[in-house]
């Protein structure tokens, strides 16, 4: 255990649960702008799977994280705009159809990989950035102020999404929407429009949550996220809605994660232990959700379709 | 009054598959007049209103504003010709405050960015202009349900209508709440404004209205000035036919206590405290009504008196039998008949037959079982005898309930209920949004059950039927029972103490 208390492993394990927090934050928070316009998009996972896919692919052929990041962002508004019609346009009952796009991604995501790539091969990851000034303070520095730009814009977005939602005109139709679509519509705003806007922002970015994680691995496998989109919905539930609930739940879960995976290196964890210890950031994710998110009512219109005139 | 209305609608027909909604409908409005809309559940009044508001695009017929043709096809369009609707039911966003209410749907000052102070400003103006004076800040599930109200007439008044449609908006006021909300629309009026006021509460119409149309079964079927209309007048116009407002009840002798609650507490959904303290006899042979704005703890009492609900502190018994906390099936066989106010949510079963609704309570019962199996000629029999005897109008005994009329669901439900022979009757809300001619039929059915030394319970937020059936009356307000009175009291006292004003003082004014 006292190897664990160096400075070197200290700031690595904070560092690492910052780094294990943004793709999850981002998803998360995407998925709160849908939530809170009342539209429940359970294929996050799918669509960051396949964010992830083209992420990977995009600076597999051309060498450069950006256009990665690009391409993950671009393939997360096609998929976020599919979403829509599916749960706006179509009507469908959202505790099911999301899950057909989680499945569509966690599937064309591996079939494209097999097809296109074949044999892993590790990629560029995005260059680390440390901020002049900052990454000099003595372990601070290190743990908060030595990350990639994407950690950055990630948590830069935490406010920006905050703004939106409870200082402009859009941030108010979304709460409007997602309490109560039938009063939002008599006053003239428009309520599929609102959602598909919360909805494609979603996809938007899940899909660069997952190129942020494929390129800070460095690599794509079959269901590289392993799930984390649906953790990144029950972060929006433990968030209570709201960007900085999501936030906490975000680093609570990478956090864990990264001690986990500390203990595991350091052998504080037998071996023979770690897949139980795997499991660990999922259930402290879980007791935290049900003991604070009780607290909290969802937005009254969440997963209910809106028609006009009944 | 000027010499083009603001508003003509001619022709109007709407049609929704099988339902001829609103059948070649003409409707005008002068600037400075309250023109009334009566008439029954599914006359067609929310249809046409929703037509001019834009929610609906009529099949045939046109409209006109101050003398020019227009098409009006959505919300926007209704809003942006200075029409304002008051709905039915708030259409109002209970997480945001008053002022993001208000300038939800309108261009901002500032651009992307909300401009809720000056938002606030001109609604702080518009209140103290019109009586509706209201905290823009405040969140509005927060608000009492007279100033949801407010909000939304300053929601129609921001936006500069010139046109109002009420729809029914003192369903869930008080007295005082209501006199308060006519001298708003007067003053509206005064300004030159139209009022289009939809309600079925007739003395409302005629203390409002300076022109009333009445609509049945989609037509317009009778037009008055308010000058020469009487309650009764309306009524036959709405109904078709004469119709008696109050039921003739005979004298009975009042007997024992069946009913007896003393020291009731009960704590609601939310954990808060729904009935403090209340104490309450009914007696064999009278009719008990409960007054009060709905929401002070009357569907709570009935639920808890019926098995429902878990009493925390407090007796309830039926014909001297202990029932507190007891099981529904107990509270049952000690004499109780429940007739819920949600008749499609706890009333009945939409998807079942007529003849399996009616057999809901006696499912267990010998007399319908055959070695354990329904045994389906007794329930037929049963069923056809019940239908029969209380006028139920329906296709058949195995038509799915959802599909009769509220006033025939209302009918079954109490034929079921009454088909044994209760200690206590419990009828919540009995003629909540059906026909007149039902609920006509509904308190002579209750009144005649008085007379078999039923001990009955009314509970309604309707002061007509209240007045028209109780022996006594009883006001609750925040789970308390404010006062028992006799039917001698005016509505002015009662309806303060709906306000929570005990009894002394009301009376001493």
């Amino acid at each position: 255990m006292s190897d664990f208390f160096t400075e070197a492993v200290l700031i690595a394990t904070v560092a690492g649960g910052i780094r294990l927090a943004v793709p999850l934050l981002l998803a998360a928070l995407g998925e709160t702008f849908g939530q809170r316009s009342g539209v429940l998009n359970l294929g996050v996972d799918g669509i960051m799977l396949l964010g992830a896919f083209t992420g990977y692919y995009t600076v597999l052929k051309t060498g450069n994280v950006w256009y990665g990041l690009l391409a993950g962002i671009a393939i997360g508004i096609v998929l976020g705009l599919a979403s829509s019609l599916i749960s706006v346009t179509l009507q469908a009952e959202q505790g099911i159809s999301g899950i057909g796009v989680y499945l569509f991604g966690l599937g064309m995501s591996d079939l494209l990989f097999q097809r296109l790539v074949g044999t892993p091969v590790p990629i560029t990851k995005f260059p680390k950035i440390d901020i002049p000034g900052l990454s000099d303070i003595p372990w601070l520095g290190g743990m908060f102020f030595s990350h990639s730009v994407v950690v950055y814009l990630a948590f830069l977005s935490v406010p920006v999404a905050m703004f939106i939602i409870n200082k402009t005109n859009f941030g108010m139709n979304i709460r409007a929407v997602g309490e109560n679509p039938e009063a939002a519509d008599s006053l003239g705003v428009s309520v599929s429009r609102v959602r598909y806007a919360t909805v494609t922002i979603g996809g938007t970015l899940a899909g660069a949550a997952g190129a942020a994680l494929a390129i800070d691995l460095g690599i794509f496998q079959q269901n590289l996220t392993n799930a984390q989109g649906f953790i990144a919905i029950a972060l929006v539930y433990f968030g209570a809605w709201r960007p900085l609930g999501v936030m906490a739940g975000a680093l609570l879960y990478g956090f864990v994660n990264s001690l986990v995976l500390q203990f595991k290196t350091l052998g504080i964890i037998p071996q023979s232990w770690s897949d139980i210890a795997a499991m660990a950031p999922a259930i402290i994710t879980i007791l935290a959700l049900v003991i604070v998110a009780r607290r909290f009512r969802a937005p009254s219109a969440l997963t209910k379709p809106f028609t006009r005139g009944t | 009054m000027a010499d083009v209305p603001m508003l003509e609608m001619k022709g109007i027909t709407k049609r929704f598959p099988g339902v001829l909604a609103n059948d070649n409908v003409d409707f005008d409005l002068y600037a400075g007049e309250v023109h009334t809309l009566l008439g029954e559940n599914g006359a067609g009044k929310s249809t046409l209103m929703k037509v001019l508001y834009g929610l609906y695009q009529a099949d045939e017929g046109e409209m006109r504003l101050n003398g020019e043709p227009v098409t009006i096809t959505s919300p926007t369009s209704a809003i942006e010709h200075n029409i304002g609707m008051i709905h039915q039911h708030f259409m109002l966003v209970d997480t945001l405050t008053v002022a993001e209410n208000v300038a939800l749907g309108l261009h901002s000052s500032r651009g992307a960015l909300t401009d809720l102070d000056a938002v606030s400003e001109k609604i702080v103006d518009l209140g103290s202009q019109y009586g509706l004076e209201i905290d823009p800040a405040a969140t509005v599930w927060q608000l009492a349900v007279g100033q949801k109200q407010r909000v939304e007439i300053i929601k129609a008044l921001y936006r500069e209508a010139q046109l109002l449609i009420l729809d029914e908006p003192t369903a869930v006021l008080t007295p005082q709440e209501v006199d308060q909300l006519f001298e708003t629309l007067n003053q509206m009026t005064a300004d030159g404004r139209g009022l289009i006021f939809i309600s079925h509460k007739l003395h409302e119409v005629l203390a409002l209205s300076d022109r009333i149309t009445v609509l049945r079964q989609g037509r317009v079927t009778g037009y008055t000035t308010t000058e020469g209309a009487t309650r009764a007048s309306l009524a036959s116009m709405m109904v078709g036919r004469d119709v008696k407002l109050a039921p003739d009840k005979p004298e009975v002798e009042t007997g024992s206590a069946a009913l007896e609650i003393t020291g009731l507490r009960v704590i609601g959904d939310r954990g808060n405290v729904v009935i403090d303290g209340l104490d309450l006899d009914v007696r064999r042979g009278e009719i008990l009504g409960i007054a009060g704005v709905s929401g002070n703890g009357q569907r709570e009492l009935a639920e808890t008196i019926a098995g429902l609900r878990d009493a925390e502190a407090g007796s309830i018994s039926i014909a001297g039998t202990d029932v507190t906390n007891g099981r529904p099936v107990d509270v049952r066989a000690a004499g109780l008949a429940y007739v819920p106010e949600g008749r499609m949510k706890d009333g009945s079963i939409g998807l079942f037959t007529v003849a399996e609704n009616l057999l809901l309570i006696d499912h267990n019962s010998k007399e319908f079982l055959d070695a354990g199996l329904l045994n389906f000629d007794a329930i037929r029999t049963h069923s056809q005898t019940l239908v029969d005897e209380f006028a139920v109008k329906t296709p058949s005994l195995d038509t799915p309930v959802r599909s009769l009329s509220g006033g025939n669901i209302q009918k079954l439900i109490l034929a079921r209920e009454l088909s044994g022979t209760p200690n206590v009757l419990i009828a919540s809300q009995p003629t909540r949004g059906v026909d007149i001619g039902a609920a006509e039929y509904i308190h002579k059915r209750l009144v005649a059950q008085r007379s078999e030394d039923t001990a009955i319970l009314v509970i309604s937020e309707d002061l007509d039927e209240i007045f028209g059936l109780s022996d006594r009356i009883a006001v609750m307000y925040e789970g308390r029972i404010m006062g028992i009175v006799d039917t001698s009291i005016t509505r002015e006292e009662i309806g303060l103490m709906m306000a929570g004003v005990t009894r002394e003082e009301a009376a001493a004014g």
